[in-house]
């Protein structure tokens, strides 16, 4: 067994009104980041995990998320990496 | 009849909701802690309001996991009556006892005020001291109250009654929707497919005494007192 890093991203689902990005992307624009067009808030989670390999820490991390980490109705998530820590 | 009162780390309505049983009812009240693993042969179960586990990751997301759930889900399994209120109505979402989800408010402010609701539905458990039609004033006080689903199974909620309580903008036009934290379609509060879970996030327990600003929550302890002693 070794161990591994995982990065998580959690997102609110495209469509789903995501007040919090509205505000941050309002900010953006009174600051005169004009070219902002979008914004959305999410989570980043880093989950430390012993597994067999890369793949087994990823598939951990995945029914992490399908059964805590994320909400299926609202949000999406990605594994963004996961290396050995 | 007897309520078992789950207490969370961070529930804080829990007293309330003692209060309104114990005190204005008369029922038997016990609270449960969230690490029991039994529900003290409790006839009704409340999931109060609160900050349970500081909201983290999200409202009711860790709480759901908490020991004293699995009966909770075990006695709803049951047909067992569960009233989830603020907090325990997300709670009951992330459970999978009812459908759907609580987000953070579309003002992005926690909203603490009394507000306007109309019954949708008066044939369940919850609501049959109503009239369809009535409205009613409680408080809220939350900042994750906007009820979200899909169309589809908003639809289905609307198609099967299960909508039970919307918010409306005032008495004078009472067919006027509208919401403090811009639920979908207004949904205030909605009861399971089999009827024996409600939740909702106005405070019904807060709302017992007309000295202290309304008294129309005590229906919904009177309904669900007349149904499961009949």
């Amino acid at each position: 067994m070794s161990r591994f890093k995982v990065a998580l991203h959690i997102l609110p689902r495209r469509g789903i009104l995501d007040p919090q990005g509205k505000a941050v992307a309002d900010a953006l624009h009174t600051l005169g980041f004009k070219a902002v067009e979008d914004v959305h808030v999410g989570k980043h989670i880093i989950v430390e995990v012993s597994a067999h390999d890369a793949s087994a820490a990823e598939r951990d991390a995945r029914a992490m998320c399908e059964r805590l980490l994320a909400n299926p109705v609202t949000e999406d998530f990605e594994i963004a990496a996961v290396s050995a820590s | 009849m007897k309520f078992g009162i789950v207490t969370f780390p961070g529930s804080n309505c829990d007293y309330d909701a003692y209060h309104a049983v114990a005190d204005v009812l008369g029922e038997d009240a016990v609270y449960l802690w969230h690490k029991e693993h039994d529900l003290a042969g409790s006839d009704i179960v409340i999931l109060p309001g609160g900050f349970s586990y500081g909201d983290y990751l999200r409202p009711g997301a860790i709480a759901r996991f908490s020991p004293i759930m699995h009966e909770v889900i075990a006695h709803a399994k049951r047909g067992g009556p569960v009233l989830g209120i603020c907090n325990g109505f997300q709670i009951a979402c992330e459970a999978g006892l009812l459908p759907g989800v609580l987000l953070r408010n579309e003002s992005l402010r926690f909203v603490s005020e009394p507000v306007r609701l109309r019954v949708e539905n008066n044939d369940t458990l919850f609501t049959n001291r109503y009239e369809v039609g009535q409205l009613l004033t409680m408080p809220v006080a939350h900042g994750d109250g906007r009820y979200t689903a899909d169309d589809e199974t908003l639809d289905r909620l609307e198609g099967e009654g299960q909508v039970v309580l919307r918010y409306i903008h005032s008495p004078a036009d009472a067919d006027e929707y509208w919401s403090p934290n811009g639920s979908m379609r207004a949904i205030a509060g909605i009861v399971s497919t089999a009827g024996n879970v409600l939740g909702l996030m106005p405070h019904p327990e807060r709302a017992m005494d007309a000295l202290l600003g309304s008294s129309d929550g005590v229906g919904v302890f009177e309904s669900v007192l007349a149904r499961v002693a009949a």
